[in-house]
């Protein structure tokens, strides 16, 4: 058949990161383990469009009050909860849009595109028990451009559903009727931040809006109300719909139930994507347990661990036992972002390491903020000559004086309770619409804080040359 | 010929049509355009202006934002090898090293041959399998510099030209919408009143 094309290309992976077996929970991962688990067959024969079943059978704010009261947190960073979001919409304004952000770029992170190759149906399923509940009339699923695989899945599923029914007109035969539109980027980091995700979305070049006043759930598409979550936000309602609050909430903690999944990538002996359960698991637990990554690359020494995405202030062992509980690494200096945990071991060049993350986002800024554009590459041109040993003492200074302007004030913020932060990992202070600009410190920040006799290592002390010296006149 | 050609004039309008506004397809359409001669032409950059109603300035603006999207011809096969963390952690400069002396030319290059471009990415979402590179934005992964060169020497054999489709080509297969079944995209303009679901009362 025709529409079923995009399977010949398919391949299972030799590693098959995003599966582990036992029997830890697994909400978005159950059909990970199936070769055929992006098939409609497969998705139908285990659950599949059950949770939508459930969902349509009830009236929409019902499901709405479940989702809220499962607290089913964003996915995507903020861990902002959805049911919450989804109501943040002005009252009688239509029609409201979903946008789902598949633009997953965030150095570290991957888990929205397994979920798109390995599960698409999960996905759309989410993404109308949203529609349904919220009462969003289309929905747009933007894919990260250089995803092909990831498209190409989500192209077969949709074809796929269209024709049986679950998406369209009149979905199982009921009043509910919703299109879900595969748009996909072109290779832009900055447009998995939700205005610019927008802005992009609307044909234009896709750089933030200010907030206020355009929260999308007031004023986004199109100056609609908009709704966007993260693609495992979505596929979490399912399971979610098809188990109840209860069962959700049974796992992990009061303020982080379910599971999430995150990424542990670098120098850890099994690296992988894990779905483990929120609140309760701690790093430890990831980098070291047998059932995760058990343990480090020749057993060496840990030496500094970025704890959410590259935008995160880093963690050194001490803090190995927090678990991923927002309300515990916020205070700790750090954030759970995107579920990507980067390990460095003892043999790890830590100004390096810290160069390649402000050099991603130097060049990924977009260009709107001075402070972004500008101190962006400052901070990478200073550190590459400091990692080239061209640098002085007064470079190091330097680091933390253009730092500074991008984000004035102690940084990081996180742990400022004087701000009332206590469980909100972010924002940080900031001299920027969005969190590129303070992403592209806070590497340099936390290497610098941490491994200060690394930098001074390598750079030279500045002789100044006295001013009377030259040209001083008789 | 680098207007779009008529069958993907065709596929043009219909996406153009998914969207409330047509300027929405322009992501998707500049995609179609690269799919269809490799890169983004002037002559394309026209006709995808007057296909949703905005100046070719426009769509130049957006296009150029852009990091896929190429304004010169590159090589059949795009090597992207990624450097940031994870894969700078696990190897990724050696890597990248070794590509630049098999093939000859610099990061950012082309071979003569036109049949290979070069060039460093940022992170590709694949970094426990690090280090990783996208030939035409399909993966490969954990590769080591024998890996490489077995890979450009069958790219260049003419093998492979089924799991690495030429370059401008994403996804294989294109989402079909049966008109029985679409809902359609109205302006917001239009819609005044809230979804018919949304009545208080269960849907099935």
């Amino acid at each position: 058949m025709a529409r079923r094309q995009g399977c010949t290309v398919s391949k299972t992976y030799v590693h098959a990161p995003g599966f582990v077996a036992g029997d830890r929970p697994k909400i978005v991962t159950s059909r990970f383990e199936f070769a055929d688990s992006y098939t409609l067959e497969r998705y139908l024969a285990t659950d599949g469009y059950k949770g939508l079943r459930a969902a349509l059978s009830r009236p929409a704010n019902e499901v709405h009050e479940d989702v809220k009261s499962a607290t089913v947190l964003g996915r995507g960073g903020a861990g902002f909860p959805a049911g919450v979001k989804w109501g943040l919409t002005p009252q009688q304004v239509w029609p409201r849009y979903l946008v789902v952000n598949g633009d997953e770029s965030e150095p570290g992170t991957y888990k929205d595109r397994l979920l798109m190759e390995r599960d698409p149906h999960q996905l759309l399923e989410g993404c109308l028990i949203a529609c349904y509940a919220a009462g969003l009339s289309q929905c747009f699923l933007y894919i990260r451009g250089e995803m092909a695989v990831a498209q190409e899945r989500v192209a077969v599923a949709l074809n796929e559903a269209y024709e049986a029914g679950y998406i369209g007109k009149n979905i199982l035969g009921s009043k509910f009727s919703v299109d879900i539109i595969l748009h996909w980027g072109a290779g832009a980091y900055v447009v998995g931040e939700e205005t610019a995700l927008i802005e992009s979305l609307e044909g234009n070049r896709g750089m933030p809006r200010l907030k206020p006043p355009f929260f999308p759930a007031a004023n986004g598409l199109y100056g609609q109300p908009t709704i966007v979550n993260n693609v495992e936000t979505l596929a979490n309602l399912p399971w979610l719909l098809n188990n109840g609050v209860a069962a959700y909430t049974a796992i992990g903690t009061k303020t982080s139930p379910g599971t999430r999944m995150v990424a542990v990538s670098g120098h850890v002996k099994r690296p992988g994507v894990y779905e483990i359960i929120n609140g309760t698991t701690t790093f430890r637990d990831l980098i070291y347990g047998q059932e995760f990554c058990g343990g480090m690359r020749n057993d060496n020494a840990l030496k500094a661990f970025v704890p959410g995405g590259g935008s995160a202030p880093w963690f050194t062992p001490d803090q190995l036992d927090l678990p991923f509980e927002a309300s515990q690494v916020g205070p700790a200096g750090s954030m759970l972002g995107s579920g990507a945990v980067m390990v460095m071991d003892e043999t790890t060049d830590i100004p390096a390491a810290a160069l390649t993350l402000t050099h991603f986002y130097a060049h990924e800024s977009c260009g709107k903020c001075t402070p972004c554009r500008e101190g962006g590459t400052w901070l990478e041109r200073i550190l590459r000559r400091v990692v080239d040993g061209d640098g002085t003492d007064a470079d190091l200074q330097q680091l933390l004086e253009v730092g500074a302007m991008i984000c004035p004030g102690a940084f990081p913020h996180a742990a400022n309770e004087e701000l009332g932060l206590k469980a909100v990992p972010f924002p940080y202070k900031m001299t920027t619409i969005c969190f590129v600009g303070p992403s592209a410190f806070a590497p340099v920040h936390s290497a610098l804080t941490l491994f200060r006799s690394e930098f001074e290592a390598r750079v030279k002390k500045r002789v100044t040359i006295p001013v009377t010296a030259v040209g001083a006149s008789a | 010929m680098s207007r779009l050609n008529e069958m993907n004039t065709k596929s043009a309008r219909e996406i153009i049509a998914r969207y409330p506004r047509p300027k929405s397809a322009l992501i998707p359409l500049l995609h179609l355009s690269q799919e269809q001669n490799g890169y983004i032409t002037r002559e394309a950059m026209q006709h995808l202006g007057e296909l949703v109603g905005v100046t070719s300035a426009e769509v130049y603006g957006t296009a150029t934002f852009y990091e896929m999207f190429k304004f010169e011809p590159v090589g059949k096969y795009l090597i992207n090898i990624c450097g940031t963390m994870s894969c700078a952690l696990m190897g990724a400069n050696e890597l990248m090293h070794h590509a630049e002396k098999k093939l000859g030319v610099n990061a950012g290059g082309t071979t003569p041959d036109g049949m290979f471009t070069l060039a460093h990415a940022e992170c590709q979402a694949a970094c426990t399998e690090a280090p990783t590179l996208q030939v035409n934005y399909r993966y490969r992964l954990r590769v080591t510099p024998t890996d490489l060169d077995n890979l450009i020497d069958n790219l260049r054999g003419g093998k492979l030209k089924e799991e690495f489709p030429p370059h401008g080509v994403l996804s294989k297969v294109r989402q079909i919408i049966p008109t029985d079944r679409a809902v359609g995209a109205k302006d917001p303009e239009d819609v005044n009143e809230s979804p018919a679901w949304l009545d208080g009362k269960a849907a099935l």
